[in-house]
């Protein structure tokens, strides 16, 4: 085929550059979405409680996963400072993951137990209050605010659909369980039980 | 990986290969003297045809040629685990047993002395404190100055004991406070009156009426856990009232804000999360802060 061909025929080029691309998602990706050690979680992983979920929509809203990642690779230094490293069974009901790629913050994998409530609530209204050197940002508004709850449902019963294995009722239930909930306790909810089920000592 | 999956990889990446080199070379020109053009005209300008060089195309084929020698030492294709055997798993695993190899025998050796003994020792000070910095800073911040609801570990006042035996057992169980909530109890004016009296204990400014009513309350409710005294149990957790030091404030304010709601401080438990050995050494470092040894000053233990 002539090159000429090709620049002068935008579709064309258009499909060949499709074609070339999908080889890395093909070859990286799509396997991975039908293997058993990725889509099998690790034992005890239950799907999010209404609460930790909407505590978890609240860390995404809030950007929690720009500066902080969810993802200890297997190298001594982070495992030294984070615990055991993150296996894929562990993320199986996250969707979309939050593994991150940047870390202003520490990674946050397993910061699950690793502080009081009181901690998190007193470095959440203000880092500076607990930790003089940090730059995060303060986010005094999750200590007003409260849950909507009519979504919640909603939420859980979507996550249904791409098969996360939640119950009738799980769904029924999950409104009375987060109504007039404060967005800083659904949030500390979810920020306890990260990564808890692997420990090790190290 | 299942077989089908595997093979999809294999195929894939093979084809993909193959392909990268067959457009390359299949397109490759000759270098010519002759300056072609591709025939494209724009405003009076015309493209040049010009061939690849050749060196950009030997590094091309050099990298696929890298490519190749990696898939067969190194696992890429499918369920093939490479010539050498490589995992990343694995290749952690050995680094960590290389640091568990370097360390334990200095570790090992510190395990066995009593925490007094190695207290100030300037290696144990110097690990204790990345130890520190890592896991416990965060509350009790970098300096070990404690803020507010989390406790100073660099004075010598103690909620739960200072003693190695104490610092050990709070590092190891975590520690859980309990003060319970006195409001529905006392009342406005009961949380006045006690509030009052804890001031008078400090040798405060304190209302003397109020302050009488509130040593009735104290004895009645409080003394159970701070003593009649005040003085604080350390067996409970419960802290001296009488010393000046407030882990949650020491206004009026502050101190009824605490009687009416209670206080549930909270240490986690590190047994889960940290070897022996690191929280024996952990221990050593806590307990010989504050304190100088005879040839230690008191700044350097930080």
């Amino acid at each position: 085929m002539k090159h000429d061909k090709i620049e002068r025929t935008p579709s064309l080029m258009i499909v060949l550059i499709i074609v070339a691309i999908s080889f890395g998602t093909l070859v990286e990706l799509v396997p991975l979405a039908f293997s058993k050690k990725t889509t099998t979680p690790i034992e005890g992983l239950e799907p999010y409680s209404a609460l930790e979920l909407e505590g978890r929509d609240i860390y995404i809203r809030e950007g929690c996963h720009t500066c902080h990642s969810q993802m200890i690779r297997p190298l001594r230094a982070e495992t030294e400072r984070y615990g055991h490293y993150s296996v894929a069974g562990e993320f199986v009901y996250d969707r979309p993951f939050l593994w991150g790629s940047k870390r202003t913050g520490p990674d946050l994998a397993r910061v699950g137990a690793r502080y009081s409530d009181e901690w998190h609530r007193a470095h959440l209204y203000n880092p500076r209050d607990v930790i003089p050197e940090s730059n995060m940002p303060a986010f005094p508004w999750l200590f007003n605010d409260t849950i909507d709850a009519k979504t919640t449902p909603l939420k859980l019963a979507t996550l249904r659909k791409l098969g996360v294995p939640y119950t009738d009722a799980d769904i029924a239930g999950a409104q009375d369980a987060v109504e007039g909930v404060r967005e800083i306790d659904a949030l500390i909810a979810y920020l306890q039980q990260l990564g808890t089920l692997i420990q090790a000592r190290r | 990986m299942s077989n089908f999956w595997s093979g999809w990889i294999i195929l894939l990446t093979s084809a993909q290969l193959v392909a990268a080199l067959w457009i390359l070379l299949g397109n490759r020109k000759k270098p010519t003297r002759e300056i072609k053009t591709t025939g494209h005209r724009y405003d009076g300008l015309e493209e040049l045809d010009t061939p690849l060089p050749t060196w950009w195309v030997y590094m091309f084929v050099s990298t696929i040629v890298w490519s190749v020698g990696y898939l067969i030492l190194y696992p890429g294709m499918g369920n093939y685990q490479g010539l050498l055997g490589w995992t990343s798993i694995d290749q952690y695993e050995v680094r960590v047993a290389e640091a568990d190899e370097q360390y334990r025998a200095m570790r090992d050796r510190y395990l066995a002395m009593p925490v007094e003994e190695i207290a100030f020792e300037p290696k144990v000070r110097k690990m204790g404190r990345r130890l520190f910095g890592n896991n416990c800073a965060q509350c009790h911040g970098s300096d070990a100055y404690g803020a507010h609801g989390f406790p100073n570990l660099a004075d010598d006042d103690w909620l739960y004991g200072g003693t190695p035996e104490a610092i050990k057992a709070t590092l190891i169980h975590g520690r859980q406070a309990a003060m319970p909530a006195w409001q529905a109890i006392l009342g406005d004016s009961g949380i006045e009156e006690a509030t009052q009296y804890v001031l008078s204990l400090n040798a405060r400014e304190a209302d003397s009426g109020k302050a009488a009513k509130g040593a009735q309350h104290f004895q009645a409710y409080c003394a159970a856990c701070h003593g009649a005294d005040g003085k604080g149990n350390q067996l409970m957790g419960a802290p001296n009232l009488t010393n000046g030091i407030w882990l949650y404030g020491g206004t009026a304010d502050q101190i009824a804000h605490t009687l009416r709601n209670g206080r549930n401080g909270k240490m986690p438990a590190f047994s889960d999360t940290l070897t022996e050995d690191k929280i024996h050494i952990l221990t050593a470092w806590v307990y010989g802060l504050g304190r100088s040894s005879s040839t230690t000053a008191t700044a350097a233990n930080l």
